[in-house]
């Protein structure tokens, strides 16, 4: 699993943040998101698709390779 | 095809009881959830009921948010004076880039790290809240008590409104939230609070405090106009919102025993009980409010250029193609996606906060008043049918 993140869509809602913390921050500057692990575990699969469907501003994709 | 069904609705009002939406948003949403509406000044718009929809429409740069071009769907003293363009700084009756430009200078004070910061001063507020209660007991008023200075002294706080004047910005707030207050108290009321925030910023100005203000203001990105516009809005959203939704959700709760017991048992629910708690009520009964800048096909339908959207957050919320069995109350359930802080650019800044306060102030609380109840019968709690954000006009309570 792959995800990449669009700082230039990101409005700073929090939801990535909140959802997954462990994958997901908030720029102490403007409050766009910054991506701490651009290949999570399988394990948090589930939650990181999950982040990618609340982000209100379609910033976050999810690539699922054969990992 | 769709020309030749129904003749437009006009925007459903009404309630089978004090926790559930119109009926007719149902059957809305089953035989057309884009289904063409007529506004009060007679322009055939639309009145979005679907969950799919509805996360589109908000989705889309195609519809917009600038306020010259939004309707509203039912009759407003101030309809026809806000069809023109937003004061600089209203940024959520904007578009991008405009819109962009204010959020980007606000997000960094509403992110999740810093709403987590500020919990332990909210867990004083509420205790302190809760202390007065307490011992002004054994019946109280909850909205007057704790529902709405909770959420006023967080912003406030927030903001940098300074201690000794809270209380005459709380008075200020009852009067722009009160249902009997006339269209003259509430303007000038708003004139009083505008020319307090100018003073404010004048104050943060010459002498900057560690709060949000005086950052905007140190900032030096934006005018005196900006500013009043923009600390209105976060004090007016900071406000009404999470009031509400302590008021009506602890009358929901008390209502529903089964699921008050369920949190109760296991207060690691909590998170997912607030969730539960805005998909259920969904407290935003008039929009978000769009307007399509071009033709879109949307479910079948053609909305044109021009066209006023409404979204009914009550109906998208009960979607049965989102969410299981959504016509009850299930602390336990998934509840997240909910709409109720919208979707798109324009989602609630201050969802984290909210959520923050919420997950705070509910089990305070229940645990504070184990034999919290209501001190009046069900039936007799005023229901802010009238207002923009659903709610209770009070709730009295005893323990």
């Amino acid at each position: 699993m792959k995800v990449q993140t669009d700082r230039h869509r990101c409005i700073g809602a929090g939801m990535c943040a909140l959802t997954v913390p462990e994958v997901f921050d908030q720029d102490e500057e403007d409050g766009t998101v910054v991506l701490l692990d651009a290949e999570p575990p399988p394990a948090r699969q589930a939650a990181v698709q999950r982040a990618e469907r609340l982000c209100p501003s379609g910033a976050i994709s999810v690539l699922l390779g054969d990992d | 095809m769709s020309e030749f069904r129904t003749e437009p609705i006009v925007f459903p009002t009404g309630r089978p009881d004090q926790f559930n939406p119109p009926e007719q948003l149902r059957s809305l949403r089953n035989e057309r959830p884009v289904t063409p509406m007529t506004y009060p000044d007679g322009h055939v718009g639309w009145l979005v009921t679907g969950y799919a929809a509805a996360r589109a429409v908000l989705a889309d740069p195609r519809f917009s948010s600038r306020r010259e071009l939004l309707r509203i769907p039912v009759d407003h003293p101030l309809a026809q004076e806000s069809r023109r363009p937003a004061e600089p700084g209203l940024f959520i009756r904007m578009d991008p880039p405009n819109h962009t430009r204010y959020r980007k200078l606000l997000t960094a004070q509403f992110t999740v790290r810093r709403m987590k910061q500020l919990e332990p001063r909210i867990e004083e507020i509420t205790a302190e809240r809760l202390d007065a209660m307490e011992k002004a007991g054994p019946t109280q008023d909850l909205v007057r008590e704790f529902a709405l200075p909770i959420p006023s002294l967080v912003i406030c706080e927030l903001l940098g409104v300074p201690y000794a004047d809270r209380a005459e910005f709380q008075r200020a707030t009852a009067v722009l939230i009160n249902r009997e207050s006339t269209l003259e108290e509430i303007r000038t009321t708003f004139a009083g609070v505008t020319e307090f925030l100018i003073g404010l910023i004048a104050r943060k100005r010459a002498e900057p405090t560690d709060d949000l203000l005086s950052g905007l203001v140190s900032g030096g990105e934006l005018t005196d106009e900006e500013l009043g516009n923009i600390g209105f809005i976060l004090l007016a959203a900071g406000h009404e919102t999470t009031a509400n939704m302590l008021g009506l959700g602890t009358f929901a709760l008390l209502r529903h025993p089964e699921q008050l017991a369920a949190l109760r048992a296991d207060p690691s629910l909590i998170d997912n009980t607030v969730e539960e708690l805005m998909r259920y009520l969904s407290i935003i009964r008039l929009g978000p409010l769009r307007a399509a800048l071009e033709d879109v096909e949307l479910e079948g339908e053609l909305i044109r250029a021009g066209d006023a959207v409404t979204i009914s957050v009550p109906a998208v919320n009960r979607d049965p193609a989102r969410f299981d069995d959504p016509e009850r109350l299930d602390v336990t359930r998934p509840a997240g996606g909910h709409l109720s802080f919208g979707h798109g650019v324009h989602q609630c800044l201050g969802q984290q906060l909210a959520r923050v306060e919420m997950r705070i102030a509910f089990p305070m609380l229940f645990d504070r008043f184990p034999e919290l109840r209501l001190a009046v019968p069900a039936e007799e709690v005023p229901m802010r049918d009238t207002m923009s954000i659903y709610g209770v006009h009070s709730l009295p309570v005893r323990w």
